[in-house]
């Protein structure tokens, strides 16, 4: 049972801490917990989708196929986060405002909604199909113990999967509606950033990146990436004790392309928000 | 909406870029390694690869069980379904032993020797 929840756990805590982040990002926008509630049920069909055809899609480009999906649906969440940032920068302070009709502004922070209901499920889609691969593969085997210990375990992980997602949105909720923004900002930047070079890792172990995969460094000795510290950061920051060239290079480029896209779409770029958004990033 | 197109007008030519970027790479020669795993265990448990090659691990795994093979040093982590074979890429390497291990079972592990 013990095995059964630490891995649960291992696997649940990434998606937690993105969901968590993500509730405290729409924290007052109109409807957020059924888009969210629904990223997350969505992830999890999908999970279990992607892990009954997990043998299948293994197959898929000469054995890559799990790398070049996960990858891929990465790179989605990038895009939806970065889309996220950009659209709160240039429609942020209007909604704060009321400057526009109510109605347009829920129109309009439903589609932001969307972007981080995707992200939402694209995590849970990750975590959950690697959780749902192991469960059954316990319950196909004889000696797997017996169904009731899996399902405690399996259920004690969640419960604990939760918990972190509960803490990192009140931990953001403690921080002073003036600087939320700018503090969310830049963890959904980081976030998309981090995303982006655990793209770039799979398409390196999918051999379909080969240029500058050099290792830059080793800080293993330092935070370990099986490390509690080394998880944590590896789902808010990227952070990966061996990163390559390519992936630094990419983690740059998301920074400054979202940087300069939340610049040049900003209404108001001389603003309070505006400014503090632009310290954060650099 | 304007923020939409800037995103992609900014973002298209760097998508590009990159799969201009993106081709496999076989033009190396390889070494291809076999290890099987069953109850619970790599077989066999120590492989031997040479220096300064690409390596190509095939995992399969007999078992009714996924496992996720993964080393923190080979850099590779790969879910493997029940009854199913895995590949694994691995970039060419200096000598030296590289531990790995199933990371959804404590109790199976196993290293690549490289000389």
């Amino acid at each position: 049972m013990l095995a059964t929840l630490i891995i649960v756990f291992r696997e649940v805590f990434e998606a937690g801490l993105i969901v968590g982040i993500v509730l405290a990002v729409t924290g007052s926008v109109p409807h957020r917990n059924s888009w969210i509630g629904g990223g997350v049920l969505t992830g999890l069909m999908a999970a279990c989708v992607v892990a009954a055809f997990a043998g299948a899609l293994s197959q898929l480009f000469e054995g890559m196929g799990q790398e070049l999906f996960n990858a891929a649906i990465l790179a989605v969440a990038v895009v939806m986060l970065t889309w996220h940032n950009v659209w709160m920068a240039s429609h942020g302070r209007e909604m704060a405002g009321q400057m526009r009709a109510a109605g347009q502004a829920v129109a309009d922070g439903s589609k932001s909604l969307l972007a981080l209901a995707v992200v939402v499920g694209v995590a849970v889609l990750r975590e959950g199909s690697e959780v749902a691969l192991f469960l059954y593969g316990i319950l196909a085997s004889d000696g797997g113990g017996s169904a009731a210990s899996l399902a405690l375990g399996g259920l004690a992980g969640l419960v604990l999967g939760a918990g972190v997602c509960l803490l990192t949105y009140s931990g953001l909720m403690r921080i002073p509606q003036k600087a939320l923004f700018a503090t969310t900002t830049t963890l959904i930047t980081l976030l998309a950033a981090g995303m982006a070079t655990q793209a770039i890792a799979f398409l390196e172990r999918a051999n379909w990146l080969i240029s500058l995969d050099r290792v830059a460094w080793d800080s293993g000795w330092l935070i370990s990436d099986r490390s509690i510290a080394g998880r944590t950061l590896h789902t808010l920051i990227g952070y990966t004790d061996q990163p390559t060239q390519m992936q630094l290079l990419v983690y740059v480029t998301v920074l400054l392309g979202t940087f300069l896209l939340m610049r040049l779409t900003a209404t108001h770029p001389t603003g309070r928000g505006g400014s503090a958004v632009r310290e954060r990033a650099i | 909406m304007s923020a939409v197109t800037m995103t992609m007008r900014l973002f298209l030519p760097a998508a590009i870029g990159a799969i201009a970027l993106l081709q496999p790479a076989w033009a190396e020669p390889i070494a291809e390694i076999l290890v099987t795993y069953s109850n619970g265990q790599f077989q066999p448990g120590v492989l031997n690869a040479p220096v300064d090659k690409p390596v190509v691990i095939h995992v399969k795994n007999l078992d009714a069980k996924a496992l996720e093979f993964e080393s923190t040093s080979l850099r590779v982590e790969k879910v493997v379904a029940a009854k199913s074979e895995g590949i694994v890429n691995v970039r060419a390497l200096k000598a030296g032993r590289y531990e790995f291990y199933d990371d959804f079972n404590d109790k199976a592990h196993g290293a690549l020797i490289v000389e």
